[in-house]
Formats: C-alpha cells, sequence, structure tokens
C-alpha cells in the first residue's frame, strides 16, 4: 500500500426510482483508495455496498436508477461523465469485478477458454494463440490443475471454488488496478473460502493490485482489509484502519456488530449481545440519523439532523452526534 | 446433564438417493448422502451438526423427521423408533418434534396469514380429532406464541410478504411452538440473516429453550453459531460424523484433521487474532457421495494421511470420555 490515492469517490449519490418513492440506495458516499490497498466495506443487505461498486464503473441499471451527484475519479478523470466508449477501455481492464455466484457471471455456454480470450484480446491487443497463453498462465496462478486441457471446459464442469478461481484468473488477467470482489465467498464453504481468500491476498500482493472487497462477514474483512468503511442506510457511518475499527470502535452501530457475531475463539458465558429492531427502510429517509430507533447512545438531536463526521487519529472517521466536538464543519 | 433420559436416540441411520437413469443404463447408482450416523440427543440440551455443503446434516435431519423413509437405521424418539410406526401413530409422534426451516420466504405459504400460518400445525391436529381446543382458545394460543417470539399480536392478520426476513423467521418459530413439542430441528435457521438480526434470533432459540425446556437439533454451517447454541457437536463429513464431543471440547481440543482444518479456516473478526493464526488450508473439493469408499471418507483431502486409512474405514470411538472420533490417528484398525 502506498500514499498514491488512485481512485477517489466524493459525495456519490445513487437512487433508484420505484412506485412508492424514492430508494436513496446510495447517498453521500465518500472515500479514497490507494495503490495497492485493500479496503473492505461491510454492511448489512440493503446497505448499499453492491450499489456503491455498481456506481463506481458506472453499472448502475438506468431506469430505473440514476446516479444523482458526486464524482468517481479514477486517476484525476471522473468515471461518471466519460463517453461509454472510454469508460469500456477501463472496466475489465483497469478496474475489474468479481461477484458473489461465479455461476451467474459466467456464460454456460461457452468454453472458459472463449471468455477469457476475449477479454484479453480487446484490452491488451495480443493475438489469439498469445491471449491463449496469457490465459492459462492466469488460470495457473489461481491454482487450477492441469490448465491446458481445462481451459476449454465449460463453466459447469468446474466446481464452485473452481469457477471462483477463474473468475479470479479472469478479473486479474489484464493486470488491473483495481479489482472490486462483490462478496466473493459468501456462496463458497467454509474451507473453499479460506482457499480463496489466500489466493486473493497472494496473487493482489503480487501483482499490486488495489482491492475493494465488499461482504457481510466482519470475520472475512478482519483477516484480509488494510482498512475498513461501515455502511448503514446508504452512507459510511465509520471509516478507519482495520485493527482500530475493532479495536476502539466508534460508532455506536459498529460496536455493536462486532458485539453481536458470536466468536470462535471465546467462550460465550452470557447472552450475545444484539442490536434491537430491524435496518430501516431507505425510501424517502428523513434527514436524521437513520440508527436512532435502534441505537442505544441515541439522543434528541440524533432525530433532528444528520450527525457531520468526526476525524480521528490515523484517519479515523465516523458520523455520530456522540463526537459532535470532533465535528470538522457542524 | 449426563443423567437425562435421551430424547432421540439414532441408530446406523443411512439415507441413499437413487440417481435417476435411463433402461438400459446398467445397474442402478446411489448418491449415499447419509451412509450409517449414530448419535444421541438428551432431553433439554442442544446438539449442533456442522459440516460444509453435501456432508448430509440436513439430510440426516430430515431422515430423523421421517421427511425422508430412511434407507437403513433407527429413529427412536422417547423409545420408540419412528422408521417402524405406522402413519397414524407417527402423526402424533411428530407432534412432539417440529421443525425450523432455512430459508423464511420458502417456508411460509405466501397466502396464508401470519396467524393461519401459526395456527395451522394445531389445525390439522384438530381436524383428525388429536388436539381438542375451541376457536377461542386457539386464537388466543395464537397471539400468545406471537407474543412469545417477539412480534405483536396485532400482525395477526398480516401476509408474509410484510415482515421481513427475521420477522419471518420468528413466524416459522411460532409454527414449530404451536404443538408444544418436545424436540426442534432447526435447520440453518439463521444462515440466511443479517448479523444483528442473526443474534436476536439466536437469543430467542435461548430463551425459548429456558422457558419451554426445549431440546434441540441444530445445523449451522457457521462454527461459531455451533458454539454459541451447542452443549455437544457433531462434525459431519460425506455422510459421516467424524467427530462428536462437547462444545467446549470440540472447539479448544479437536481431533480430526477433518476438524482441526474447519475450525482454522473459519475467519475471526479480529484482526489480531487473524494476524496470528495459521491456517490449515485443504486441498481439493468436497468429494461427491456419490461411491462409497473403502477406506476414511477424508483419505483424498485429509493432511494427514496415513496408509492405513486407504484400507480401512475408521470407527466412531470414544478417544477420551464424551468425545468420540473416526480416525486412526487416535485408535488402531480392529
Amino acid at each position: 500500500m502506498t500514499d498514491e490515492v488512485i481512485l477517489q469517490v466524493r459525495d456519490l449519490k445513487t437512487y433508484f426510482k420505484v412506485d412508492e418513492g424514492i430508494v436513496k440506495a446510495v447517498d453521500g458516499v465518500s472515500f479514497d483508495l490507494h495503490r495497492g490497498e485493500t479496503l473492505g466495506i461491510v454492511g448489512e443487505s440493503g446497505s448499499g455496498k453492491s450499489v456503491t461498486n455498481l456506481s463506481i464503473i458506472n453499472m448502475i441499471p438506468s431506469p430505473p436508477g440514476r446516479i444523482a451527484g458526486g464524482q468517481v475519479l479514477f486517476h484525476g478523470k471522473d468515471l461518471l461523465t466519460m463517453p461509454a466508449d472510454e469508460i469500456r477501455k477501463i472496466r475489465g481492464n483497469k478496474i475489474s469485478m468479481i461477484f458473489q455466484d461465479p455461476m451467474t457471471s459466467l456464460n454456460p455456454f461457452l468454453r472458459i477458454s472463449t471468455q477469457m480470450i476475449e477479454t484479453i484480446q480487446l484490452h491488451q491487443g495480443l493475438d489469439k494463440q498469445a491471449a491463449k497463453e496469457k490465459a492459462i498462465e492466469m488460470l495457473r496462478l489461481a491454482g487450477i490443475p492441469a490448465p491446458e486441457t481445462r481451459i476449454d471446459q465449460y463453466p459447469h464442469q468446474f466446481s464452485g471454488g473452481m469457477r471462483q478461481r477463474v473468475m479470479i484468473a479472469m478479473g486479474l488477467s489484464c493486470n488491473p488496478e483495481i479489482l472490486i470482489a462483490d462478496e466473493p465467498t459468501s456462496a463458497l464453504d467454509v474451507t473453499i473460502q479460506a482457499q480463496i481468500l489466500e489466493l486473493m491476498k497472494d496473487l493482489t500482493h503480487r501483482l499490486g493490485t488495489a482491492v475493494i472487497m465488499i461482504t457481510h462477514s466482519l470475520g472475512v474483512v478482519a483477516g484480509m482489509c488494510d482498512t475498513i468503511c461501515v455502511m448503514y442506510a446508504g452512507r459510511i457511518v465509520e471509516r478507519g484502519p482495520t485493527a482500530e475499527i475493532f479495536e476502539d470502535p466508534k460508532h455506536p452501530y459498529t460496536r455493536g456488530l462486532i458485539r453481536s457475531v458470536p466468536r470462535l475463539d471465546q467462550e460465550h458465558t452470557e447472552r450475545l449481545y444484539s442490536i434491537p429492531g430491524q435496518p430501516p427502510n431507505v425510501i424517502d429517509l428523513p434527514d436524521c440519523c437513520p440508527f436512532y430507533p435502534r441505537c442505544d447512545k441515541a439522543m434528541d438531536i440524533c432525530k433532528k439532523k444528520y450527525p457531520a463526521q468526526a476525524q480521528f487519529e490515523n484517519g479515523h472517521s465516523a458520523s455520530c452526534w456522540l463526537y459532535a466536538k470532533e465535528a470538522t464543519n457542524v | 446433564m449426563s443423567e437425562t433420559k435421551n430424547l432421540l436416540e439414532v441408530r446406523g441411520l443411512k439415507m441413499h438417493f437413487p440417481i435417476k437413469t435411463g433402461l438400459f443404463a446398467g445397474p442402478k447408482r446411489y448418491i449415499y448422502a447419509v451412509d450409517g450416523v449414530d448419535f444421541e440427543v438428551k432431553k433439554g440440551e442442544t446438539v449442533g451438526l456442522v459440516g460444509e455443503s453435501g456432508c448430509g446434516k440436513s439430510t440426516t435431519v430430515r431422515a430423523v423427521a421421517q421427511l425422508y423413509k430412511p434407507t437403513a437405521g433407527e429413529v427412536m424418539l422417547n423409545g420408540k423408533d419412528l422408521t417402524k410406526m405406522p402413519a397414524d401413530e407417527l402423526i402424533k409422534a411428530r407432534k412432539n418434534m417440529q421443525m425450523v426451516f432455512q430459508d423464511p420466504y420458502a417456508s411460509l405459504n405466501p397466502r396464508m396469514t401470519a396467524g393461519d400460518i401459526i395456527a395451522e400445525p394445531i389445525k390439522i391436529f384438530q381436524k383428525r380429532g388429536l388436539i381438542d381446543m375451541s376457536v377461542e382458545d386457539r386464537n388466543d394460543r395464537v397471539e400468545q406464541l406471537m407474543e412469545k417470539v417477539g412480534l405483536s399480536r396485532f400482525f395477526k392478520n398480516r401476509y408474509p410478504h410484510e415482515f421481513s426476513g427475521g420477522q419471518r423467521q420468528r413466524i416459522g418459530i411460532a409454527r414449530a411452538l404451536a404443538l408444544n413439542p418436545e424436540l426442534i430441528l432447526c435447520d440453518e435457521p439463521v444462515s440466511a440473516l443479517d448479523v444483528s438480526i442473526q443474534s436476536q434470533i439466536l437469543n430467542l432459540f435461548k430463551d425459548l429453550q429456558e422457558e419451554f425446556g426445549l431440546t434441540y437439533l441444530f445445523i449451522a454451517h457457521d462454527l461459531s453459531v455451533i458454539k454459541y447454541i451447542s452443549n455437544r457437536v457433531a462434525v459431519m463429513y460425506l455422510g459421516l460424523i467424524v467427530e462428536i464431543a462437547d462444545s467446549r471440547e470440540l472447539y479448544s481440543k479437536p481431533l480430526h484433521p477433518y476438524t482441526q482444518a474447519l475450525l482454522s479456516a473459519a475467519p475471526v473478526p479480529d484482526p489480531k487474532v487473524e494476524a496470528q493464526r495459521k491456517r490449515i488450508i485443504l486441498t481439493g473439493d468436497v468429494p461427491s457421495p456419490d461411491k462409497q469408499r473403502q477406506g476414511c471418507n477424508f483419505y483424498d483431502r485429509c493432511w494427514k494421511r496415513m496408509d492405513v486409512c486407504k484400507q480401512c474405514k475408521p470407527q466412531l470411538k470414544e478417544a477420551s470420555p464424551g468425545h468420540k472420533v473416526a480416525c486412526f490417528l487416535y485408535h488402531n484398525p480392529d
């Protein structure tokens, strides 16, 4: 991880229009990604993790979706206002993505070779033979045994873990600067998950790729990520280095989330902590702290206004009225 | 808890599913989903079943509930064998044994209101004349159950789509409680839920157990969930139990190489712990249970395998009191 910022997300807003009103799936998200950094985005379903990342590469289905505001600066150029043919050169090349379910992201009718060679030929300008060699090399790196024969097989001939390895090989085949991984191991078993995470860590480290890792599992981010963003109801409520987030969580939601996971390495003598209530509906959310109905530290002001971001040491920040004194722009 | 009686005893349970083949396809082949499983559940305890997908956890539980007719073996509930029971007696026995399913979206009928869903088990038994209850009493019972599982009784006339995932799971739990069963079979009841909701439901399970003296057979693939909820834990691999022990014992002193690998692979939500942990990374995938193996089922992926493991199948035997393991590292082949 270096100090060079390669991706800046500034006040990103993505709204979806539905019959009941406007769903503010992402409502003012900002973060920086450094070269070689692994950034984790955690949150519960519906918190806007995936929509954030689809917005980054401008792949929000529109309609009903609409990027309502903000900037996504990749090396200083805004991806959101870029013409379509230019962004196509970046997607899959400089910024690539792997998804949760490898079966639905591979085309079942095409051989692995066809799908991999297509990307490499398009972005790297190699001829077919050279592209195939590159693809085989990537599959070998991703730990697929006998890649020379496996490459001519169809996706259904691979197991779930193997398919995810193919996706990783594909995602990294053009040497991207950023790899966006949307719940890459959620559909996999524990022992396979460990294999895939180890592979991702090893490969991205070797190739110097920055990773945005979306997950709901606190265990996965603890082992993988340098920095963590915690999302709730379309906003980042807390952000900071992994060690600090776990050691000294500032936001009551982060604190509750960490405490409510049963731990493998601890004895449970007492009841598990649980956050009361349900995650909010993000349709027509009023301009208050969306967490206040579930918060054990809620105050009057929480119902009236969304808290400003408070800064702590080491780039740790949280949006909560508890830290109004530390907030810079109240 | 060792003095209490066994509520459920499973002996040599096998569940083989035939693979559909053509008329001239040759000999019939089978999926050996569960291939000889023994365990018992004592009254008032929680036994956790863990394992990866395809290891036979759900099949075991469904065969216990007699949703599948087991290929072989005995399932003794309160000393009576369910597999050999005539249908009319089985229904009475099932009153004592209810299920909670994984997917709170698929396990509730979308055309029934929450109240009807919870009342349905009672209605079924009323129709057969096995329960005598007036309509008012039944309504009271439904309302009482809803409050017990943390749902307002005013939600009685709402349909499942009007509830969130966690609330639906509460409806499923209330339905399972409707007949006052002793044993509840839980098939991954918290896997589909978000972290903050998962802990609410886990606590609900614990509270209900305390209040009604319930016994759980609890499936999950998440090892930390099983650790929190269970008194005893059985680890399954490819249709067999490879290790069964007291929860505390199993997590502090896992014996079977598979259990050790499984525990080391599960992520811990603490970066300090994660940085120091040594992982045992298993190679390969879980093989398909479409053939019976001569040796140990785990042989192909085992990181401590010996020659004997290829020849003979290890039996589940006691390594220390209450701690059984099926591995030749701890006992010699017969």
